[in-house]
């Protein structure tokens, strides 16, 4: 990335703090007037130290964003990746896509009204493609199915030593009625709104790769219709905006993989289970003292959120 | 003991403090936090006010369950009950383990997250 010797680098702001990356936007204007609007991806501090161990090398996300590309998925264009040992340390500088991320937002806002018509099509086209991607072109990815996630997200809830029988329950009914594996593609782990983003046309870009790895289809479309992220529009079963049948009968037509909407609930199960086993990890931060937040105590009286929804999916199912 | 003012009044008058300060003080992170903080305080009234009598049918209901003594306290019994789901001595499909665990997360939400989409449902 060379933008010459008298581009200035103006409108540096910091959006997110996250655990495992800060991100920043930030704008080169050129000698000739030109704008050049961008976004750096960077390990907290530069440095690897202070990174969630669970995500993704930026280096890896870095080259999964080309690969997105190169596969027609809408993803912002990446302009440069810095090495761990750089100035910098260890970061990715992407084209900055215009849009909106905000759940709320993209669901309510009258500017948003013909987006949300397109959004079930766009991102079951959207999912069709990663999914279609060559496994032979992947970085090193983990390999990570339905029963290898549960078992871990049980032994995570076991170590809190915290009785919640409604978990026992769910993760009980889990191993009973797992439905058999799909063959094994490129998931991206965190498709839902939030991670997307959305402009008054739709589908605009499919950010934050961090936790892709190699495993089962189903599990990014149910992970979309888990109920924390209908975001209050519980009645659209994908992502608060999409009926299900609409999605599956639109990814069947573009990937040939036909799925029903039977399996998409235990995958669904699972998503409410990982989420709120989440919220626990999360307010563990604050049993510990890691993060005394009134935030992170708060997030400890969601996971009864999840609760519920895994009783609604299993008592239909 | 003295009740007056009682512990939900003098949460009610932080909470009208803090919503004062935020409005009219606070931006970005800090008026975010502010608004957790108030939605804390709204669930610890809530505890307080609806925790006895669901918790005294919760364990109730348990005690029934697990048919045992009434001496366990509601952790105990809900230890127990965990056990019990895992080794497979309470099967998934019974009715009355079903039951229970509803009644109990409609009560827990209702102090947690009382509107909270997924109740709508149950």
């Amino acid at each position: 990335m060379n933008f010459g010797q008298n581009a200035k680098l103006i409108n540096l702001v910091r959006l997110s703090g996250g655990a495992s990356q800060e991100t920043w936007s930030f704008d080169v204007a050129m000698d000739d007037d030109a704008i050049h609007e961008l976004i750096l991806r960077r390990v907290p501090g530069g440095s690897i130290e202070g990174r969630n161990s669970s995500a993704l090398p930026l280096s890896v996300e870095a080259s999964l964003l080309k690969l997105a590309a190169k596969e027609s998925v809408p993803a912002p264009k990446v302009v440069s990746v810095f090495e761990p040992n750089s100035d910098i340390g260890e970061s990715f500088v992407m084209e900055r896509v215009a849009g909106e991320t905000i759940a709320r937002k993209i669901l309510r806002d009258e500017v948003y009204d013909t987006a949300r018509n397109k959004l079930t099509q766009d991102c079951a086209i959207a999912l069709a493609k990663t999914h279609a991607t060559p496994l032979s072109e992947l970085p090193n990815l983990n390999v990570s199915n339905g029963i290898q996630q549960l078992e871990h997200y049980e032994g995570v809830f076991r170590g809190f030593e915290i009785d919640r029988p409604v978990f026992e329950f769910a993760i009980k009914w889990l191993k009973e009625n797992a439905p058999p594996p799909r063959s094994d593609v490129l998931v991206h782990g965190d498709f839902r709104l939030g991670n997307l983003i959305v402009d008054s046309n739709g589908l605009a870009a499919v950010l934050d790769w961090e936790l892709a790895h190699i495993g089962d289809p189903r599990e990014d479309i149910a992970w979309m219709c888990v109920n924390s992220w209908r975001f209050g529009q519980s009645e659209n079963r994908v992502g608060g905006f999409g009926q299900l049948t609409e999605f599956l009968d639109i990814y069947a037509e573009q990937s040939g993989l036909r799925f029903e909407e039977a399996e998409i609930d235990w995958w669904e199960a699972l998503g409410s289970l990982k989420w709120g086993i989440m919220c626990m990890i999360m307010y563990e931060s604050y049993r510990t003292k890691a993060s005394p937040t009134v935030e992170r105590a708060a997030i400890g009286r969601r996971v009864s959120e999840t609760e519920i929804d895994l009783l609604n999916i299993i008592s239909r199912s | 003991m003295y009740s007056s003012p009682s512990s939900t009044e003098l949460l009610q008058a932080v909470k009208t403090f803090i919503d004062g300060v935020s409005k009219d003080q606070l931006t970005g992170h800090a008026k975010f936090h502010a608004r957790v903080a108030m939605n804390v305080l709204d669930t610890v009234i809530r505890e307080i006010e609806q925790r006895p009598e669901a918790e005294a049918s919760e364990h109730k209901r348990l005690l029934e369950l697990l048919n045992t003594t009434p001496d366990a306290d509601t952790d105990a019994l809900n230890h127990a009950l965990g056990e019990a789901i895992r080794t497979g001595v309470i099967g998934l499909d019974d009715v009355k383990l079903r039951d229970h665990l509803k009644r109990t997360t409609i009560a827990q939400l209702l102090i947690d997250q009382p509107r909270y989409s997924g109740l709508d449902p149950a």
